[in-house]
């Protein structure tokens, strides 16, 4: 499944947040969209499956207008974790059953209950399974809704910051997780991110917001220390360490 | 992507049979207790003549009037209005995500207020019926009752056309409610400031909530709304348990939030509006019962929801038979009661905590 973005605008009232953003995103491809805060990037996420309206521009999906879909067609087609997750007194494995909503037309399945035992087993979740998330800390908030979005079994999967709650074990496991669902299962990841080091690490693709539109894009390998010290600001090099690249600051902030 | 291969745990299978036997458990007490319900009055009726009277199978004339003239059209009335005021409550306070939403927090029973007084002030329908006891009467009856219920309906239109406005956020909501119930309030008291002895009467009588006062053909109004809004309500439980996990969550779940939280609101305003404008306002049940039931059972309004309903049936149930005995041969009105007995429980709750 592909996923293309044309020429897209988004204005929140007279604010204008993002403007020709361009670019599109294939099967077995974790894209990232990197940029300082406040620059778009969850605005970005946000529209790639409605959530936000752009005014201008067309978000296709394997050639298909999102514009013209349901809410419901899209979630067969894009799972979405957000950055804020709100808990409530469910179980774990009941919130991550919720995975199965849209494909679910009147009631839940026993293989609607397998595909959510599996994803557990895969998340090594079982300790939660039946502890209410209003008892659970912000990083198993945050992998019980990544294995929510991985059990919607879609073809493009949309996660803003889906690791600023977790610790580094589990940051690695996740993202280490999601590179492989999407390599096996060719599907696709966006995701927004602060840590450049992870991002660089697992992401195929860059994209990088400055000033509402995208300032650079390409494969990580391709992301010069220029492009990065432009858009947030910061003097950095990029070095490899054992064939991974790392950003490292360099100090002597300059003006953005 | 196929995760195909996992097995259904014994574990949340037992989990969820515990809340399964939870809602039936509930649905077996309610239904003894409006056994109860149809046996115990001024006139105490033995379970056996109940039963034997409910099957047509009695000799007696006078538990053959009372218990199909009056008990049990009273009992299911009770029945179904706290179930009603209960799933509406719960509805509401799931998708306002405001642990306060109840018809009153929303202005919606102050709205059916002030439609009464304005039937009984301007519309003229209470009447001085005999002078020798001071009893009043609402003449007619039908245009209090429609006009309660167009001014409840009105106001919900009003919300959830404020909130439409900007955006249907639950805020917008509850705000608009409350404030729309303070001018509705405000216009009952100019109404009542200005009122003679007969209509103060008639305004105060039909604020005081009343099973009693349902005969069967309200019954079967007042049933055939609540159950058709209640199954409504229950074939959305899993639209309103995603958005309990937040508006964007429900949209990643492909739940058009904005709409089922409009569509729930207007179900909830009406089934509010039918009950109140029958059987006059009852309080607490649509806040109490969503939160007594949820400390027991948790958010899952898959089970949430129908056991809201059940709890609510039984709250209002054992309210009215309280209101029934208590001052015997007086019958108080039920809805002094509703919140003398939730409210107790209610607080007992908060200060024992839930399992947090």
């Amino acid at each position: 499944m592909i996923l293309k973005v044309n020429d897209l605008a988004f204005c929140y009232k007279s604010h204008e947040a993002l403007k020709n953003i361009n670019f599109s995103i294939h099967p077995g491809e974790i894209t990232v969209i990197l940029g300082p805060n406040g620059v778009g990037k969850t605005t970005l996420l946000k529209c790639l499956n409605s959530i936000l309206t752009p005014q201008k521009g067309t978000v296709m999906v394997s050639d298909q207008n999102i514009k013209e879909m349901t809410v419901k067609q899209i979630a067969r087609q894009i799972s979405y974790v957000g950055q804020r997750i709100d808990s409530s007194r469910i179980t774990a494995f009941d919130a991550i059953l919720m995975g199965r909503h849209p494909h679910i037309r009147f009631k839940t399945c026993d293989s609607d209950l397998k595909k959510v035992d599996a994803i557990i087993k895969k998340l090594n979740l079982s300790h939660l399974c039946l502890k209410y998330l209003d008892q659970m800390s912000g990083g198993e908030l945050q992998k019980v809704s990544i294995a929510r979005a991985l059990v919607q079994q879609t073809g493009i999967l949309l996660l803003d910051e889906p690791t600023s709650s977790l610790d580094l074990k589990n940051q690695i496991h996740i993202l280490e997780l999601i590179k492989n669902i999407v390599i096996e299962h060719q599907i696709s990841a966006v995701m927004t991110m602060h840590d450049l080091n992870a991002a660089l690490r697992y992401a195929d693709k860059c994209l990088l917001l400055k000033d509402k539109i995208i300032y650079g894009a390409g494969l990580v390998k391709d992301i010069s220390s220029k492009t990065v010290q432009d858009v947030y600001g910061v003097n950095v090099d990029i070095v490899y360490y054992k064939g991974f690249p790392i950003v490292v600051p360099i100090g002597n902030e300059k003006a953005a | 992507m196929h995760f195909d291969h996992g097995e259904i745990s014994a574990e949340y299978s037992g989990y969820i049979r515990k809340k399964n036997v939870f809602i039936l458990l509930a649905f077996i007490i309610l239904i003894l207790v409006m056994l109860i319900s149809i046996c115990l009055g001024s006139v105490q009726i033995g379970f056996v003549d109940v039963i034997k009277t409910l099957l047509k199978n009695t000799e007696s004339r006078q538990f053959d009037l009372i218990i199909w003239n009056i008990r049990l059209p009273q009992t299911l009335t009770a029945v179904v209005a706290g179930a009603g005021l209960a799933g509406a409550g719960a509805v509401m306070q799931s998708v306002l995500r405001n642990p306060l939403a109840s018809p009153f927090t929303l202005g919606i029973a102050h709205a059916a207020a002030f439609g009464a007084a304005f039937s009984v002030m301007i519309l003229g329908s209470a009447t001085l019926t005999s002078s020798l006891n001071d009893t009043f009467n609402i003449s007619n009856r039908m245009v209090t009752l429609l006009s309660a219920f167009c001014f409840s309906m009105a106001t919900a239109l009003l919300i959830t056309y404020i909130a439409k406005l900007k955006g249907s956020s639950p805020e917008i909501m509850v705000l608009t409610g409350v404030a729309l119930g303070s001018v509705f309030m405000a216009g009952t008291m100019f109404l009542q400031f200005f009122a003679d002895d007969v209509q103060l009467a008639a305004m105060v009588f039909w604020t005081f909530g009343d099973v009693a006062r349902a005969d069967w053909e309200d019954f079967w109004i007042i049933f055939v709304a609540i159950v058709c809004i209640l199954l409504y309500f229950l074939a959305n439980t899993k639209n309103y348990n995603s958005m309990d996990m937040g508006d964007e969550t429900a949209k990643g779940l492909g739940v058009n939030s904005d709409a089922v939280r409009l569509t729930a609101m207007m179900a909830s305003s009406c089934a509010t509006a039918v009950i109140i404008s029958f059987i006059g306002i009852i309080g607490f049940v649509g806040l109490v019962a969503p939160h007594i039931v949820r400390r027991v059972i948790g958010d899952d309004q898959r089970f949430l929801l129908p056991a809201t309903i059940i709890v609510g049936a039984l709250i209002l149930l054992v309210a009215d038979i309280v209101a029934r005995l208590i001052l015997l041969p007086h019958v108080l009105p039920v809805s002094i009661f509703t919140s003398f007995l939730g409210a107790p429980v209610f607080l007992y709750l908060i200060l024992k905590g839930n399992k947090k």
